[in-house]
């Protein structure tokens, strides 16, 4: 009785092989299908397509192979055993079912291959997309494209950062380096994660065709213009200097950012909503990261050791104590350069 | 040294021969650390145990806070060693997705063991604290600080270098400068209380 259900199971099975054997081929076709559509998207999500279509694939071989193992236990223990086995193959459905899901779940987002082609890039491509980022594009009837790579932004984001911690003024305070590195990695990434989910939800309310891998890349590369000139006004505390920087080198990386976003947006009223929230964040950030910022970090050294510098007057502080005789016009530098022109005057 | 713990031995001196054994490891490690030439040792035998000793003696030189004042050292030790070990994580998953074929255990063990020259930088920038403050005191840690970090720059690209992919070494090697500037802003800043 069980030999007449093996080849008959046999044959089902062969056929059931070659069945899926040709939804296989189908679904390869597909996938190259969906692949080719969505490369030009960058949105990413044809990854995750892949991904799930090769796990679904792989767990069907499993499948295959497993009912084919089960087959040949129950023609072996014959009738007796197969009410037995009936239960079993119940409850290992029930595991494999949840065991599929949860390891397609992990393979999906724990899979770190999602994120390889966002850092497909060369040193040459990045080296040129910094200095497009300073460069405004005023063709604005066809969208103009957006590269969609997340190094160059994480680089920057970072390199912003280790700009903040040089900023600090180092000479004769005692600073908590933790507190002022969690404020700043906190500031850095809340600002680029922040902001470009906000700009991309008043994009969707806009209608205007920019992803949000696209809203990052752009914000990113944007930050580029921020960390050229606070490296240097950190260094030179001249105020006019520092307006001037912020202006010229501000505005053009937000000019950029506008131009493209009024490339991919229609209408007078969404273009000026969605430009003119993201003109005013990105200079306005760029003003606070200068003059509030160090407030906030002041105002943790005063909670930690007690009011001693008074924050307005940081800057002219004791500056002609130390440098009598060198008659510098109103330029102030940070401790390391006082300490390097204090050591180069006592000699 | 292989043969002598896989003999059955002596009952007495059968527990401290691993000990010697990975103390030794992490002791040859760190002198390739400090002669950094092109070789597969640390790749090759990869532990984490000197990275761990590493981050420990960095955490606990860079507390102050005396017991009367109230901040205590707690927050600052544990914000060193999350910064260490998420930014060494970073720098990981940053190399394999940039197309290296490293693993990610290999990896973390060479950001940790280049840390080295940075603790010798920090033992040093102690005993030059000991002395009276001023400029030339803040020069001298400066020119110390600067050329371990440059150590610590050289050494970990010899090792990490050649599993990148050859034209993006540099893409590689930047998020180690700014990880190691960080570590050596955070000591060039150290003032005791």
């Amino acid at each position: 009785m069980a030999t007449p259900a093996a080849p008959a199971g046999g044959a089902r099975n062969g056929a059931g092989s070659e069945w899926g054997g040709f939804e296989e081929n189908i679904q390869g076709g597909g996938s190259a299908v969906i692949d080719m559509e969505n490369m030009d998207d960058t949105s990413g999500s044809s990854f995750e397509d892949m991904g799930e279509l090769h796990q679904r694939l792989r767990e069907e071989e499993v499948d295959v192979d497993a009912a084919a193992a089960e087959e040949e236990d129950g023609e072996f223990l014959g009738m007796k055993g197969f009410k037995g086995q009936l239960s079993r193959q119940v409850a290992d459905q029930m595991w494999q079912a949840g065991k599929r899901q949860a390891s397609r779940a992990f393979s999906l987002y724990a899979n770190i291959d999602i994120l390889r082609p966002y850092f497909d890039v060369e040193p040459a491509q990045v080296r040129s997309r910094l200095l497009e980022s300073m460069i405004p594009i005023k063709m604005v009837n066809f969208p103009q494209k957006i590269a969609g790579e997340l190094y160059g932004p994480l680089m920057l984001v970072f390199t912003l950062v280790a700009i903040l911690l040089h900023g600090m003024k180092t000479s004769d305070t005692i600073i908590r380096e933790g507190t002022l590195m969690g404020t700043a990695i906190g500031t850095c990434f809340g600002y680029w994660l922040g902001v470009s989910s906000f700009i991309y939800f008043l994009a969707y309310l806009c209608n205007a065709q920019i992803t949000m891998l696209q809203m990052l890349a752009l914000l990113g590369y944007g930050l580029f213009g921020h960390c050229i000139v606070l490296f240097i006004t950190y260094n030179i505390h001249l105020h006019a200097l520092f307006y001037l920087f912020w202006l010229l080198v501000g505005g053009l990386s937000t000019l950029r950012m506008v131009a493209v976003l009024v490339s991919r947006t229609v209408g007078p009223t969404q273009r000026l909503l969605l430009c003119g929230t993201l003109a005013t964040l990105h200079m306005l950030f760029l003003l606070y990261l200068h003059f509030a910022y160090h407030k906030v970090v002041e105002g943790i050294l005063d909670t930690l050791e007690g009011p001693n510098i008074p924050p307005m007057q940081r800057v002219p502080r004791d500056i002609p104590a130390a440098l009598p005789a060198a008659r510098l016009p109103a330029i102030v530098l940070n401790a390391t350069a006082k300490a390097v022109v204090v050591t180069l005057q006592s000699h | 040294m292989a043969e002598a713990a896989e003999s059955p031995g002596d009952p007495g001196t059968a527990t401290p021969r691993p000990l010697m054994r990975d103390l030794k490891a992490v002791g040859k490690k760190f002198m390739h650390v400090l002669y950094p030439r092109k070789s597969n040792t640390l790749l090759r035998d990869w532990d984490l145990w000197g990275p761990l000793i590493l981050c420990v003696t960095l955490a606990l030189m860079l507390q102050r806070g005396s017991v009367d004042s109230e901040k205590d050292g707690g927050p600052q030790f544990a914000e060193v060693f999350v910064i260490v070990w998420f930014g060494a994580v970073t720098i990981t998953l940053n190399s394999k997705l940039l197309g290296g074929n490293i693993s990610f255990f290999q990896s973390l063990c060479v950001l940790g063991y280049c840390i080295l020259p940075l603790t010798v930088a920090m033992l040093v920038c102690r005993l030059v604290l000991l002395a009276e403050l001023g400029p030339i005191n803040f020069m001298v840690r400066l020119f110390v600080v600067i050329v371990m970090f440059a150590w610590s720059i050289v050494a970990s690209t010899a090792f990490l270098a050649d599993s990148q992919p050859p034209n993006r070494k540099a893409l590689a090697v930047y998020p180690v400068f700014l990880f190691y500037f960080v570590i050596s802003w955070m000591i060039l800043t150290f003032t005791p209380q």
